[in-house]
């Protein structure tokens, strides 16, 4: 019997992929990284494949590096494989084209998501897959994890068969990130699918210097036409291999599946067409309606490619007279999208050649659903089925959301449910911080191998990396679960965070008689006063039975921190009765020993301790009588109603978790949206804030400077204005010369911060009464946030300092400046955001930014609300994503843009000078703007020359001709390019060593004046913490689950090996002196700057609050030597390389052990740790040396930055 | 006595010297026991320790406290940021062994046993009752000869009465020598208020033997960070003087084995131990400084000591000037404390300035 498994959709096909396979090429993307993660671990386990030999597994440096070793590997006679999704998909095309022409059997698996376009999504659909139509790939769609686990296997075995090379696709985060319970394949069916004949033939094909050939030539137009249409015979016969592996499958497993498989009344007349996993949602809304006596079918396509339309015509039903086409991908512009139109093209053509085996012709339909994982839900389905029976059913239409723009949208019911009364539905509320989803996660698992049921898991994440929101939606049922969209009646809603009962609509998922319980600080008696109208009404008319806990209090007293996944998930087995209470809390101890035994006795302890002291914590609450009145309050506008309309309109229907409901001309359409929008989300994620002791504060402005979160600034003002300040407002003599007589204030955005405590730690100051304080301290936020945010109001409508008396390079000064970015949705204490802050306060309001995908993508430009703002004047930086791989490239190109825009207003502002004045356009063309003075002043020029061009060719010169009038029109469109423009490129280690390194390689030798900030946290982070050719050797990461074996590439030196490019290698913990300089220098470099910025991050496994410290480390162990490169020098006739850091004074270790992706090795593997950290010893010291030498080649004296 | 150590080899009838002693119920050749220090994390030591000729060895401390510290920490870590974000559900990879149990431990304890013939003492330290159970038994199950456990309860509650702190260290006894075999040392530190009370109690409760004293890390203030900073620095012999102290006090006075550690440094400091009544004497400071070679010195010295001195066995003097032995007991009581208190006033005195 088929062992049964838990596991979600990616680990599914791993498994498969893992046995199936003697080469594995990872790389990582969204939502595709597990794949490769799992190989990475099996492979550093020792696994065998079904061979009995452990694949090889290597991470290249993008899905096209991916692509290409797969094709390498494959034609020297591997089984190879890969992993990937949208945007890496579209970079292996060209390699999938080669692949498939040679007629190689190989297997990529995808977890479809959408392909950016106006805006990045993480999220599914198809228009990934569907870009690679044409490279003759076979596509075999998965629509469940189960399946995602059979179809991998029936890629994998007629891929040999067929000579063709397959996608096996199913869909991101709905297959790939569920967890559920299948029947598990062993090494013993993959082998048994395998054909071993057709394995050996693949591997006699392979290029051998025994027996050679040549494969790959060049063709001309003689035969190159022939010669691909010789590979016909292959595409002909694989819809028939593909039949008989799962013909072949099914004898084996039991479980049969066909290309086209038709569900539904077998003499129906509508019939809907689709792939993926919407055939879930579609085939219980056609059950449903089945048995309701309607005629109408699902036709789920599970070959795509070769499409074999004699067979998928053979699956419709006879009776069919109306089709709908069901896309989960748009084509702009084309008469439909892609399944569309292949099935138009197959009933068409049968019918034209009287092939047909439908009674008649069928009018086709087509229509979109799910882009981006919009929800796609059995109601819909019906109201598709329903458009069908119209009259004229409408083409092109969309479901799932309302377009009020073009009329496409088809409405929907969305009360009607398939869902069924013996599926247990549970939905649970929680933060990220509280274990939540691991618990439920855990919960699938217990109830997996405990029960006969089966589980489902879903899990939906906010867009935020610190105090984000997680729902999860869990299903335990007696029969298989079809069900592939989100619970909208639940019979257990969990609450497992207080504010979330004002935040969220949480009982809008509850059903009437549902169980709810909520981890309240109040007691079973006081809860109910504590709640929002709302909820009491959903409470009473709902008769929902309700339970408390106070959670948060019982994990601190066992010492779970915040933690109350344990808790919380004994109470839902106690409420739930989804097991007997008694064996229940059995399975959860089992669970609980065998999920924490690895991370020590201590741990399991802990929890057990917790599950033991639950249930005395858990209360039943009583509900007030009916007849009383609703006492809870009203709950408040999710914005201030002074936020712009778009905010209050749009913003913060998203920021509710209610951006389904914004119809489609609320949305910009063009993926433009207002910058400065975190200012109003309010997020109060901080448990603590800090508070200024304005009395031993020394104004060094260190606190603000390395606030991720931009939540402390610093300002010095006229004390007249303190006359209406709060009564709590802080001020403090101002310690600067010049504003002696000025008031000084450090305030807090109490409700932006999120409690991180780098400020703190950084603070130089100690109290001399009590060691332990500082000039800022953390306290609870809860007692100060209402009059810190009245403090915060008004400090935030005081005027800032004149720039022009501030000297820049130091820290004390440029951090009155206003951060024109600010409440990031970055982790708590990033070690990232502290420098696009120094960046914006610096040249914010003259720079545009092109940033490469990744964290900073994610954090600066993820909906609902943009952390990029603007002075007071209006100006800030413009900012903007493209892909991950191009970011320099795209940052070139608004170099060239501007540069050229401004040639032309010079030669512009030349030729018209008499009109303009000569004295005005002289200045123009010969101001200074080296300096923010300069700047300033060319500013006040540009104003005036636009209020000249503007009355020019009017009143003032009736008789200006057209071509006069065209060159004014001309020079006032693009005088502002006559300011400096200040040119950004900012990415990550991912984009920069490895994706993106060609061209920024390209972009440090162009000479152009571009800046390129890398943010060096040494990992993938944004996907997970994959390595990078950035991971320092000896670290742990994930791909490098054994330790990273090689040494860090030195990207600092491969630049400055150019000559002519600025190179700054920086750590603000270390110095931020430095920092600051660097930032200057490359600014005011007239050629191209890079700057590598050590960004301390949650990757690295330590508590962040001590980032800034283990910067520090990080320099004084030589692992991050500083130095500034700077080819300005060289004409000085000095040495260009400056070493800004001492010799290493510490061992490497007393850095690398304060981190667990150090330790983790450490204890798991201590002898091969200890090898790697003294090769790492011997890097740094290597390094150093290097560096040394660099420096003091020229010039033996350095001109330390500290 | 003249100032050890000597120099040269041994005559032959300083190697007939006996120097066997037996301690917990082992036989052993000497009383030169080494004691945990960092160099018994590697087997190589310890086979060097007993090639230089170490009786026996105590190994470094299982501490419960940081098995438990280590796995928060991990744990806290491992979970952070966890199942937060749709594109990083997690941070680190999974390792499939984390290396957290106390395995790695009991792994050395075997290798340890494996290596060498002298027996191996383990040494445990924990903080609640049921680890110490559960570590013990699997310290006898890896093959210990025996368990040091070295205890050490700070008491920063004032509710907390000495009597009830001296109680956890008897049932602590009590219940690991109800649960192992092999035979029981307890190390303990000199804050007791009635040290002879406390060792006769803890006899009694089964102790095979006590271990005087512990050392401990001390906090120290930096000023300039006005931050505390924990310290340790290795013992001198001047720390023995306390340890020899109380050994002759108990000798005979309990019915335990009785070890000295803490400012053992040489033959002389070997010597002094065995007559105050110690069964074994325990190097560690003096090895981390001197070498594990500074053994083989001193025993050298000690043969050439005994035979110069006419002891033909280290049995012949253990004991031979405690308490009860010496002609003048007052000398470790209150009398002498009084006679060095005045004579430090004195000292004092002569050396202050004249008045005005």
């Amino acid at each position: 019997m088929a062992q049964r498994a838990t596991i979600d959709g990616n680990e599914a096909a791993a498994r498969v992929a893992y046995l199936a396979s003697e080469v594995v090429a990872i790389y990582p993307i969204t939502p595709a990284s597990p794949m490769g993660e799992w190989a990475d671990q099996w492979a550093s386990e020792c696994k065998a494949n079904a061979w009995g030999t452990v694949p090889q597994v290597i991470e290249m440096q993008s899905e096209g590096g991916a692509a290409g070793a797969v094709h390498g590997a494959l034609q020297a006679g591997s089984l190879a494989t890969t992993f990937t999704a949208s945007q890496g998909l579209l970079l292996m095309l060209p390699n999938m084209f080669k692949i498939a022409g040679e007629l190689t059997p190989a297997v990529i698996h995808i977890a479809a998501r959408s392909v950016a376009t106006h805006a990045l999504s993480i999220f599914c659909d198809h228009s990934d897959v569907m870009a690679a139509r044409g490279t003759g790939f076979a596509m075999l769609f998965a629509g469940s994890v189960q399946e995602a686990h059979d179809m991998a296997l029936i890629a994998h075995a007629a891929t040999l068969k067929a000579r063709v090379p397959f996608l096996h696709i199913f869909d991101g985060f709905r297959t790939s990130h569920e967890v559920a319970t299948i029947d598990a394949l062993d090494k013993d069916d993959v082998r048994a699918l395998l054909d071993d004949e057709a394995i050996d033939a693949h591997r006699r094909r392979a290029l051998s210097p025994d027996h050679p050939v040549v494969r790959g030539t060049a063709q001309n137009p003689d035969v190159f036409f022939q010669a691909r249409e010789a590979i016909n015979p292959r595409y002909d016969k694989a819809a028939d291999i593909v039949q008989a592996a799962f013909d072949a499958f099914a004898a084996r497993t039991g479980r049969r599946y066909d290309l086209y498989e038709y569900v539904g009344a077998p003499d129906a007349e509508r019939v809907i067409v689709l792939m993926g996993s919407a055939a879930g949602a579609a085939r219980e809304a056609v059950n449903r309606l089945v048995n309701a006596g309607k005629k109408v079918g699902l036709l789920n396509i599970r070959l795509y490619r070769p499409l074999h339309s004699a067979r998928l015509l053979a699956a419709l039903p006879p009776t069919v007279t109306r089709i709908a086409a069901l896309d989960r991908t748009k084509e702009p512009g084309g008469p439909g999208e892609p399944l569309y139109l292949d099935l138009l093209a197959a009933v068409a053509r049968a019918q034209a050649d009287g092939s047909s085996p439908l009674t008649s012709m069928p009018n086709i339909v087509g229509g979109r659903y799910g882009l981006s994982s919009k929800e796609f839900t059995p109601a819909m389905v019906r109201s598709v089925l329903q458009g069908l029976a119209t009259e004229r059913p409408r083409h092109d239409f969309v479901i799932g959301i309302d377009d009020d723009v073009t009329g496409r949208g088809l409405g929907w019911d969305p009360a009607w449910s398939t869902e069924s009364d013996d599926t247990l539905r549970a939905v649970f509320f929680g933060l990220g911080a509280d274990g939540t989803v691991g618990a439920n996660k855990n919960t699938i698992k217990i109830i997996g191998a405990e029960t006969e049921l089966h589980a489902q898991g879903y899990f939906v994440y906010d867009s935020k990396k610190s105090g984000s929101m997680t729902v999860s939606h869990l299903r335990f049922s007696p029969r298989p679960i079809s069900a592939t969209y989100l619970i909208d009646k639940a019979s257990f809603v969990a609450c497992h965070q207080f504010q979330f009962t004002e935040r969220i609509d949480v009982l809008g998922r509850a059903m009437p008689g549902a169980t709810f319980l909520l981890n309240s600080p109040h007691a079973p008696d006081d809860v109910w006063a504590a709640l929002p109208k709302r909820m009491q009404r959903q409470l009473r008319e709902l008769g929902i039975t309700m339970y408390v806990i106070d959670a948060a209090k019982l994990a601190r007293e066992v010492g779970m921190g915040r933690r109350i996944n344990t808790i919380m998930q004994t109470c839902f087995f106690a409420l739930s009765e989804v097991l007997p209470r008694a064996d229940a809390i059995d399975a959860i101890r089992a669970a609980t020993r065998k999920t924490y035994a690895k991370r020590g006795e201590a741990v399991v302890q802990k929890n057990l301790d917790a599950i033991d002291r639950t249930l005395d914590h858990l209360h039943k609450v009583t509900l007030p009588e009916p007849t009383t009145a609703l006492s809870g309050f009203e709950i408040g506008a999710r914005v201030a109603a002074d936020a712009p309309g778009f905010v209050r309109d749009v913003t913060a229907m998203i920021m509710d978790a209610n951006g389904d409901a914004l119809p489609v001309s609320a949305m910009p359409d063009d993926g433009t949206f207002p910058v400065g929008t975190t200012r109003f989300e309010k997020r109060n994620v901080g448990d603590e804030i800090p508070v200024w002791d304005e009395d031993i504060c020394v104004q060094c402005g260190k606190c603000v400077l390395v606030c991720p979160h931009a939540t402390i600034r610093a300002k010095v003002f006229d004390t007249a204005l303190c006359e209406n300040a709060p009564v709590t407002f802080k001020t403090a003599k101002p310690r600067w010369k010049p504003f002696a007589d000025m008031a000084y204030s450090l305030q807090v955005a109490p409700e932006d911060c999120t409690g991180c405590g780098l400020c703190v730690q950084v603070c130089p100051v100690k109290n001399k009464r009590q060691a332990r304080l500082k000039a800022i301290n953390m306290q609870p936020q809860a007692p100060l946030r209402d009059a810190e945010r009245e403090n915060w109001a008004f400090f935030d409508g005081l005027p800032d300092v004149d720039r022009g008396q501030l000297n820049l390079a130091k820290v004390k000064d440029n951090q009155l400046i206003q951060p024109l970015f600010e409440f990031s949705g970055a982790c708590a204490g990033c070690g990232e955001t502290p420098y696009l802050s120094l960046l914006s306060q610096l040249f914010g309001d003259r720079t545009v930014i092109a940033n490469a995908t990744g964290c900073s993508s994610i954090y600066g430009g993820n909906l609902p609300t943009t952390p990029w703002t603007t002075d007071r004047a209006g100006r800030g930086p413009a900012w903007s994503n493209s892909l991950f791989e191009d970011n320099a490239e795209f940052g070139l190109g608004m170099r060239v843009a501007i540069d050229k825009q401004q040639a032309y207003a010079r030669e512009l502002v030349s030729s018209l000078s008499a009109e303009i004045g000569y004295d005005l356009a002289a200045a123009i063309l010969e101001g200074d703007q080296s300096t923010d003075a300069g700047v300033d002043t060319q500013r006040q020029r540009v104003v005036r020359l636009k209020e000249r061009l503007s009355t020019l060719g009017g009143a003032e010169q009736p008789t200006a001709g057209e071509h006069a009038k065209r060159r004014y029109a001309d020079l006032l469109a693009i005088a502002d390019e006559l300011v400096a423009k200040s040119v950004w490129i900012v990415g990550g280690d991912g984009w920069a060593y490895d994706i993106g390194f060609g061209g920024l390689d390209h972009v440090l030798a162009s000479g152009l004046n571009v800046n390129i900030l890398v943010l060096d946290t040494e990992v993938y982070s944004n996907t997970g913490g994959q390595m990078s050719k950035a991971t320092p050797r000896a670290a742990v990461a994930k791909f490098a689950a054994g330790g990273k074996p090689t040494a860090k590439k030195d990207l600092g030196l491969m630049a400055a090996g150019y000559g002519n490019v600025y190179v700054a290698r920086i750590a603000m913990g270390a110095s931020d002196k430095q920092t600051i300089a660097a930032f200057r220098e490359a600014e005011s470099f007239p050629g191209t700057s890079l700057i590598i910025a050590y960004s301390h991050c949650i990757a690295h496994g330590y508590d962040m609050r001590h980032g800034m410290q283990q910067q520090d480390l990080a320099v004084k162990t030589g692992h991050w030597p500083l130095f500034r490169f700077d080819p300005r020098r060289a004409h000085q006739g000095k040495n260009p390389m400056q070493l800004d850091s001492r010799k290493p004074s510490l061992p490497l270790s007393r850095y690398v052990y304060n981190e667990t992706r150090y330790t983790v090795l450490a204890r798991a593997r201590p002898k091969h740790a200890e090898a790697l950290l003294a090769a790492a010893q011997t890097d740094v010291e290597e390094r150093w040396q290097n560096h040394e030498r660099l420096a003091a080649a020229t010039n033996p004296k350095t001109d330390t930055g500290n | 006595m003249t100032d050890l150590p000597f120099t040269g080899e041994n005559t032959e009838q300083e190697r007939h010297v006996d120097l066997r002693t037996s301690y917990l119920g082992l036989r052993l050749k000497s009383p030169l026991v080494c004691s945990a220090s960092p160099l018994m994390e590697d087997v190589d030591n310890i086979r060097r320790m007993e090639e230089a000729g170490a009786s026996a060895v105590v190994l470094h401390s299982l501490f419960e406290e940081q098995l438990t510290l280590e796995s928060f920490d991990l744990d806290h870590h491992l979970f952070a940021g966890t199942d937060s974000f749709a594109e990083a559900t997690s941070y680190l990879p999974e390792l499939s062994d984390l290396g957290l149990g106390p395995e790695r431990y009991l792994e050395h304890v075997t290798a340890a046993k494996t290596a060498v013939e002298i027996p191996v003492i383990a040494s445990l330290n924990c903080v609640s009752a049921g680890s110490w159970l559960e570590y013990a038994t699997k310290l006898e199950q890896a093959g210990a000869d025996a368990l040091e456990l070295n205890t050490y309860f700070l008491a920063t509650d004032p509710d907390r009465t000495g009597s009830f702190i001296d109680a956890m260290y008897v049932d602590l006894i009590s219940d690991i020598k109800a649960r192992v075999k092999i035979p029981v040392a307890m190390k303990l530190s000199p804050f007791f208020s009635s040290i002879p009370h406390m060792a006769s109690r803890l006899a009694t409760a089964g102790a095979d033997g006590l271990v005087l004293f512990n050392r401990f890390y001390q906090p120290d203030f930096d000023l300039d960070q006005l931050e505390v900073s924990p310290t340790l620095t290795l013992s001198t012999p001047a720390e023995l003087l306390m340890r020899l102290h109380w050994i002759a006090i108990l000798h005979g006075r309990v019915t335990t084995d009785l070890a000295v550690t803490g400012g053992v440094h040489s033959a002389t400091d070997v010597l002094k131990s065995m007559m105050a009544g110690a069964r074994v004497a325990m190097m560690t400071s003096a090895l981390l400084k001197y070498g594990i070679e500074h053994l083989r010195s001193v025993e050298r010295d000690l043969r050439t000591w005994m035979v110069e001195h006419e002891y033909e066995s280290i049995e012949m003097m253990q004991g031979s000037m405690s308490h009860a032995a010496v002609a003048e007991p007052g000398a470790f009581e209150r009398a002498n404390y009084m006679k060095v208190l005045r004579a430090g006033a004195l000292a004092f005195k002569n050396q202050a300035p004249p008045a005005g």
